[in-house]
């Protein structure tokens, strides 16, 4: 279980609660938090679950493997601290995560 | 006295589920009630025929939105159960058990269901197709190592199940009735490497199999005979087109629809596998059966409905897993004249083909290149003219193609 919180495109801020055991991306989905369109359910196939992570957080994360950062390199409105959300599991390390969605995911 | 607003929705896959949200989002004022004939909330399919079946991912797991979602905004839940009929002079449905639901705009997303084939006589072989939660449930519980499968159809659910097959250690056997595996959404050189690869997995892949019927314990083709413990059908999907054309809507191959999802009734929309469109891309009217079409026609209906501006048009894309292989496909390859291969179809398991029209990148096939796909992507959206030679080129890094 972890408390992330999202920052949607139109700035809300939303704190949600999240069960291990999924994906952030998927909790954010079941969430409804704006703006992670997730289209292909979690296949790592269509980059638009894509969040900015918080500063502080970017190395306390798992790493990225190989297909999350192919896949990164041709999304749009990419930064330095993009992550794909439904290559990341929730655990409760995770706890207090902060995280920024992108304007569009496409 | 105006009327409310009410809207009715048929079906309830990912493109009513996404339609209930894009509603809401774009702030349609009235009720919602959403009707599906399956007893579950509206579930992803494309893990069935992967993660479901080989038990990685539980039933559970595939809900679009968990059941308070709808309950927030407010969208009414008909399930297990089936809508019988539209009257659009009274404009209402009326459902199995009788009970009818007036509507001011109704959303037909009715899906599409399995083909089924006139087989002779199955015996007590079991035969199965792949389409539900139900079925997915049915076919697991007779999975069991030294089985023989017979899969009839080398399409993308076919060679999804087979894959998951041969690893769970049944003899796994596919019939295909054309020349080449999966030719309806790859191009030659893409049908060939999967032969390769399904081969090399220890599927037995049979070319042009016209299957006669089924016997107790075997699949009778023209010339050929194959034992078979279960039979799994994998023969295409038909759209539920049914309702639709019984009320006097146009229907060919799918519900007809306009560039805002409306069916020949203004107030009728049709969005997901039951519609077909004029695609742009391609020119002509097509009916797409996948996610990506789904969702972007719910949100395109959505907005229509609730006077917003259309959404951008997106490139259509696909995929499928197999084995360690995912294959992504983006465009659609229609009346290519020239196809570039980036990459060694014939050794390991990743390139790419892409397939241009005038020298414009139309479409590409991408095996375990996610770069190939997300870049060509962008390129098929801007219609970009690319030298052929560059797109073949490995030197040349994928970012670099652009410009």
């Amino acid at each position: 279980m972890a408390t992330i919180t999202f920052e949607e495109p139109d700035g809300t801020l939303r704190k949600v609660d999240l069960a291990g055991g999924q994906s952030i991306m998927e909790g954010a989905v079941r969430a409804s938090v704006a703006g992670i369109d997730a289209d292909c359910g979690g296949a790592c196939s269509c980059a638009t679950c894509m969040v900015y992570v918080a500063d502080e957080w970017c190395d306390r994360l798992p790493p990225k493997d190989a297909a999350e950062t192919q896949m990164l390199e041709f999304c749009p409105h990419v930064q330095e601290n993009s992550r794909l959300t439904c290559q990341i599991p929730v655990t409760d390390a995770l706890d207090g995560l902060r995280v920024k969605v992108p304007p569009s995911q496409h | 006295m105006p009327v409310a607003n009410s809207l009715v929705v048929v079906g309830a896959g990912q493109a009513a589920a996404q339609l209930v949200a894009s509603l809401s989002q774009d702030g349609y004022a009235g009720e919602v009630t959403l009707i599906g004939d399956e007893p579950h909330l509206p579930y992803q399919r494309p893990p069935l025929s992967k993660k479901v079946l080989t038990g990685e991912l539980t039933p559970d797991r595939l809900s679009v939105k968990p059941a308070a979602f709808y309950d927030k905004i407010g969208t009414r839940l008909r399930l297990d159960a089936r809508v019988e009929r539209i009257d659009r002079a009274t404009k209402e449905v009326t459902l199995s058990d009788g009970s009818r639901i007036g509507f001011t705009t109704l959303v037909l997303a009715t899906g599409s269901r399995a083909r089924t084939l006139p087989l002779q006589g199955t015996g007590r072989t079991a035969t199965f197709v792949l389409r539900s939660i139900a079925d997915v449930a049915a076919l697991r519980a007779q999975f069991a190592p030294g089985k023989a499968l017979v899969v009839i159809g080398g399409g993308y659910i076919g060679l999804e199940l087979a894959a998951v097959a041969v690893k769970q250690e049944l003899e796994v056997t596919v019939l295909e009735q054309a020349p080449r595996v999966m030719a309806r959404g790859v191009g030659p050189v893409v049908s060939r490497f999967y032969e390769r690869l399904h081969h090399e997995e220890g599927v037995r892949l049979c070319m042009g199999s016209v299957v006669h019927g089924v016997e107790d314990g075997c699949v009778v083709c023209a010339g050929s005979e194959h034992r078979a413990d279960l039979v799994l059908i994998g023969a295409g999907a038909v759209p539920n087109a049914e309702l639709a054309r019984e009320s006097g809507l146009a229907t060919e191959n799918g519900i007809v629809v306009d560039a805002e999802c409306r069916t020949s009734d203004p107030v009728i929309y049709a969005i997901g596998d039951c519609a077909t469109q004029h695609h742009p891309l391609v020119g002509r009217r097509l009916r797409l059966e996948s996610v990506h079409n789904a969702l972007e026609q719910a949100r395109i209906a959505s907005a229509s409905i609730c006077g917003k501006p259309a959404p951008a048009a997106q490139v259509p894309w696909f995929w499928s897993d197999q084995y360690d292989v995912k294959l992504q496909m983006a465009g659609l390859s229609d009346g290519y004249d020239q196809a570039v291969v980036r990459g060694d179809p014939d050794r390991g398991r990743s390139f790419a083909v892409f397939y241009l029209r005038d020298g414009v990148l139309i479409a590409v096939d991408a095996v375990n290149r996610l770069p190939e796909f997300m870049m060509s992507k962008q390129l098929i959206a801007g219609r970009a003219r690319i030298d052929p030679a560059r797109l073949g080129d490995e030197s040349i890094a994928v970012k670099d193609l652009k410009g």
